[in-house]
């Protein structure tokens, strides 16, 4: 029932955040921009249009964009929401990360299969990112079991409801795993969404022999992967709420709205890093993981 | 008992009869047979054991004084069994159809059963004694095999590097069975339990333990062998070897463990940090090679050194006295060997049959071959997601229950063991995250795109011989990650061997959570079921078109203009330079116009460059010093004799090791 329920709000809102974001780009650089809508407008269209394949390719290229969808379904089970988590056991945390990765796995995959130098490019780039932000990621795990004394999604971000979440160690998880959502979603200092030169491009480049349904999959995932990752670093702040009600939706709602416009301004006041360098950004959120540790330890967690 | 000897007889008589018989099929017939016959004949006693829990031993008459050859088997042994009688029946099929073609391969044929049965040996040896002999004849039949094409100069060069470090782990073996025999009087396994606890001598004969064992079972930096023997062997052997073999070293640690006393904390600190070595430099140096073998012998130094991480926390949990750690350290590791075995054998087969179709193992030079070779592909995608440790397939089980041991380290432990509880969870994610951009890379440059040199079709997947043990172990993999339970009732079983007294109470969370996975990726699969049905019926009433890859309008795409493998991983290389620190042979362009010039990157680990090959550099340098000494004058060499002989006597008197 709650699964049920988790799964359409997720379905229905996600593409909102992604147009908030953009109509906040538009905003500070002095546009109208875009309808807030405009992403369900593009998905609709996608799923509308017909497919054309690579010669070149296999059934790789189809399974892809399903199997990436279908982990991001399932690793939103795993995660509170609003109230418990449809599914939960002691050491889930382990399989949500895992669950990223195979989304991953086979996106890489996709990007070889069809056999352009570009795709390659993309998927190269994207492997090395993937590899160097699991060090921050896992650190950050860590730090989040060794202070909540748990290795469950759910109860990790259910526990601190009695007390306040604004500790230091949380403030820098937070950190943590902001940049973490900027680097795993694509966004501007490491990837830059709106590009159009594929010699630039690392997600885009993976894609670029998509189109129709199958390209409508993966934006869509995309957009699920973006919530996921805003609700995961708000929720370190503003614990979830304990049971399942209006209110806790619409908690819900404004902390990733917020989210979403935070995003909007760094995307618009940042400049994107040069491809060497971002190793070295993935090096620094890993060290600022390590701090979060340290932290962690020297104020005894729970 | 007489399950084993007799499997062991079918083997002895195997190889005798395929060194008997001169026709290529009857050699085939013999050594194969016996192997399939053997194996599926010791299978049931070593499950026997591990359902009846009865173990058995037998020791035959003392031969000289104070020695007694003794074999038997417990839990432990049984449960390695397992995975070696398994693996080499399915090997035995898949050579069947190997070496059909293949006439020149037979010379060596004889030794893969004996092999078998050293290998069988080895776990079933109860004293030091049979142990080093039964260890020094799988040494040389896996030397055999690895040279079987000797006629190549590459081959010849990587079986005596082979030979020359097995033969040097050996001497630290010799040094810890005959320490131990000389403090306890016996070479007999259940006797060295007898040894007093003296922290110093415990840590100097697991050290010893460690570079000997170590050495087998390729941990970093002693895993030099590793890269060179597995290319150079016949894929069938390579998966014997990478599968099984290299699993003997851990056994032996494993072994050494149960009758150790106590291990001192720097010990398993030391033990840790190889591990992490292994893992995190392993799937490196795999990530940066062009050859298909070689990379998946660097694999084997990474599941190897997770297998050890998970031994280490074990022991660190035992230590520590937490013993839900202790449990999952342990049992996740012994998990891993087994999983390990599966997907790595399936892996080598897989490259086997690349391999024979395409005579090609350099990946830049592949592509394409899902195409061609479909249940290859697919089987090796399988394969490939299970060593990545992903969902819903057995390694990511198996490396969960070390996380799971990690994270309570990282949540329970003291500070010391703390900070190594998250220097191994940082090396494994890492790990994980290169091993993923590594088998795409693999995936990606030989099975998908377009081929890159033209081949003459049609390329062959071979005979059901072939097939069907591949499609064996690729049930498995998924078998095994959907049903983690299903393993159980072997692991429980061999836990108490290496001294775990758990109480059933502490086991009750892990094991549940093994349950939920069945349930959880029920609902994945249903999930993924259902997406690919809601993507059906958005196909429908649509046209499919197809059209060639966009090429930035690029007029005459070519199949080269594909991303390479060296490519591929070059962020990577340039990133870790300092590790990676590949060498380039290349001519820059010189003139109006220039000739024609090469570009050729290789790299060469840390290990062989910076520490080995000064090393043997030295060595040498020292050694023609000595032949120099050498003037074949009786009276020097009876000096020699002498003084070597007294200063033993003063050693004896005054140390007294």
């Amino acid at each position: 029932m709650l699964a049920g329920i988790q799964i359409i709000v997720l379905l229905t809102f996600s593409p909102l955040f992604v147009g908030i974001i953009t109509k906040t780009k538009a905003f500070l650089v002095g546009k109208k921009g875009q309808p807030l809508l405009q992403p369900y407008y593009d998905l609709l269209k996608l799923f509308k249009k017909d497919v054309v394949y690579s010669t070149t390719s296999s059934p790789v290229l189809k399974i892809a964009p399903l199997v990436g969808f279908s982990t991001l379904l399932m690793s939103f089970l795993l995660f509170p929401l609003f109230g418990k988590a449809p599914l939960h056991f002691e050491g889930d945390i382990i399989l949500f990360a895992y669950l990223l990765a195979l989304g991953r796995f086979w996106a890489l995959l996709a990007a070889l299969d069809v056999g352009s130098s570009f795709a390659g490019m993309g998927a190269s780039r994207e492997a090395t990112i993937g590899a160097l932000s699991e060090l921050a990621f896992f650190v950050g795990l860590g730090v989040l079991a060794y202070s909540s004394d748990s290795l469950s999604l759910d109860s990790i971000f259910l526990w601190k409801l009695g007390h306040s979440a604004w500790q230091p160690v949380f403030l820098l998880l937070f950190a943590t795993f902001f940049l973490l959502l900027l680097t795993e979603n694509s966004r501007m200092p490491i990837d830059d969404p709106n590009t159009h030169l594929e010699l630039t491009m690392i997600h885009e480049a993976m894609i670029l022999d998509y189109g129709g349904v199958e390209l409508g999959f993966i934006l869509y995932r995309s957009t699920l992967k973006l919530f996921l990752f805003m609700t995961f670093a708000v929720s370190l702040l503003w614990p979830t709420l304990l049971s399942f009600s209006l209110a806790s939706l619409v908690f819900l709602f404004f902390k990733i709205a917020g989210v979403a416009v935070g995003v909007g301004i760094v995307e618009s006041t940042l400049a994107r890093i040069r491809l060497l360098k971002i190793p070295q950004f993935l090096i620094a959120n890993f060290m600022l993981a390590l701090l979060a540790l340290l932290v962690a330890l020297s104020t005894g967690g729970n | 008992m007489i399950l084993l000897a007799a499997s062991t007889v079918l083997f002895m008589s195997g190889a005798l009869g395929s060194i008997l018989f001169q026709r290529a099929a009857l050699k085939k017939i013999w050594a194969l047979g016996s192997v399939l016959a053997g194996s599926l004949l010791g299978l049931i006693p070593a499950f026997q054991v591990l359902r009846n829990k009865i173990t058995f031993a037998y020791s035959f008459k003392e031969t000289l004084p104070g020695l007694k050859f003794q074999f038997g088997c417990d839990e432990l042994s049984a449960f390695f069994l397992i995975p070696l009688l398994g693996l080499s029946a399915g090997i035995a099929l898949y050579a069947f159809g190997y070496l059909k073609k293949e006439k020149h391969l037979l010379g060596s044929l004889a030794c893969f059963p004996l092999l078998v049965a050293a290998m069988m040996g080895v776990l079933v040896a109860q004293d030091g004694f049979s142990f080093l002999i039964v260890w020094e004849i799988m040494s040389l039949t896996s030397f055999f095999l690895v040279t079987t094409e000797h006629g190549n100069r590459e081959v010849r060069f990587s079986g005596w590097i082979y030979l020359v470090t097995t033969h040097c782990a050996t001497l630290f073996l010799l040094v810890f069975f005959i320490l131990l025999f000389k403090k306890t009087g016996s070479f007999a396994f259940q006797d060295f339990t007898l040894l007093s606890s003296k922290s110093y001598l415990t840590g100097f004969l697991f050290l010893a333990a460690l570079i000997g064992f170590g050495t087998k079972a390729g941990i970093f930096p002693f895993h030099i062998w590793l890269p060179h023997a597995h290319p150079a062997a016949p894929s069938y052997i390579s998966a014997l070897m990478s599968g099984i073999m290299i699993k003997t070293g851990i056994y032996g640690i494993l072994r050494a463990v149960t009758f150790l006393p106590p291990l001192p904390l720097w010990c398993i600190e030391s033990l840790l940090v190889l591990g992490i070595l292994s893992t995190v430099l392993g799937v490196l140096y795999a990530l940066l090679q062009h050859d298909l073998k070689r990379l998946l012998a660097y694999h084997s130094i990474e599941n190897i050194g997770i297998i050890i991480i998970g031994i280490g926390l074990g022991l660190l949990g035992r230590h520590t006295h937490n013993a839900a750690i202790e449990f999952l350290g342990f049992a996740g590791a012994l998990f891993h060997i087994l999983n390990h075995t599966i997907f790595k054998g399936l892996l080598f087969l897989g490259a086997g049959n690349i391999i024979q179709a395409t005579h090609e193992r350099r990946i830049d030079q592949l592509g394409g071959l899902l195409k061609f070779m479909p249940l290859t592909g697919i089987t090796f995608i399988i394969a490939s997601l299970a060593i990545c440790g992903l969902p819903p397939f057995n390694g990511f089980i198996s490396e969960w229950l070390i996380y799971m041991g990690l994270f309570d380290g990282v949540k329970d432990l003291p500070r010391g063991p703390f900070s190594f509880c998250i220097a191994s969870l940082v090396g494994i994610a890492f790990a994980g995250g290169l091993a993923i951009a590594c088998f795409t890379k693999v995936i990606g440059v030989v099975f998908l795109g377009l081929p890159r040199t033209k081949r003459e079709l049609p390329l062959q997947e071979g005979s059901w011989l072939k097939r069907l043990p591949m499609i064996i172990l690729a049930i498995l993999c998924f078998v095994l990650g959907v049903m983690p339970q299903l393993v159980l009732p072997f692991i429980l079983p061999t836990l108490p061997v290496l001294g775990l007294k758990v109480p059933a109470s502490a086991l009750n969370l892990p094991i549940q959570s093994l349950q939920t996975f069945s349930v959880t990726f029920m609902i994945l699969i249903g999930i993924f079921i259902l997406i690919a049905l809601i993507y059906k019926a958005l196909l429908l009433n649509k046209t499919k078109r197809l059209a060639p890859t966009w090429d930035c309008g690029l007029r005459e795409p070519s199949a080269r203009m594909q991303y390479t493998a060296s490519s591929y991983a070059e962020p990577l290389s340039t990133f870790f330079y300092f590790l990676t620190g590949p060498t380039v042979h290349f001519q820059t362009l010189k003139g109006i116009f220039p000739k024609t010039t090469s570009f050729k990157t290789h790299v060469e680990d840390l290990a062989e460059r910076n520490l080995w090959t000064p090393f043997v550099q030295k060595t040498v340098e020292i050694m023609s010093w000595v032949r120099k000494q050498q003037q074949n004058q009786i009276q020097n060499y009876l000096a020699y004799i002498f003084v070597t002989l007294i200063l033993l006597l003063l050693w004896e008197v005054w140390v007294g090791i």
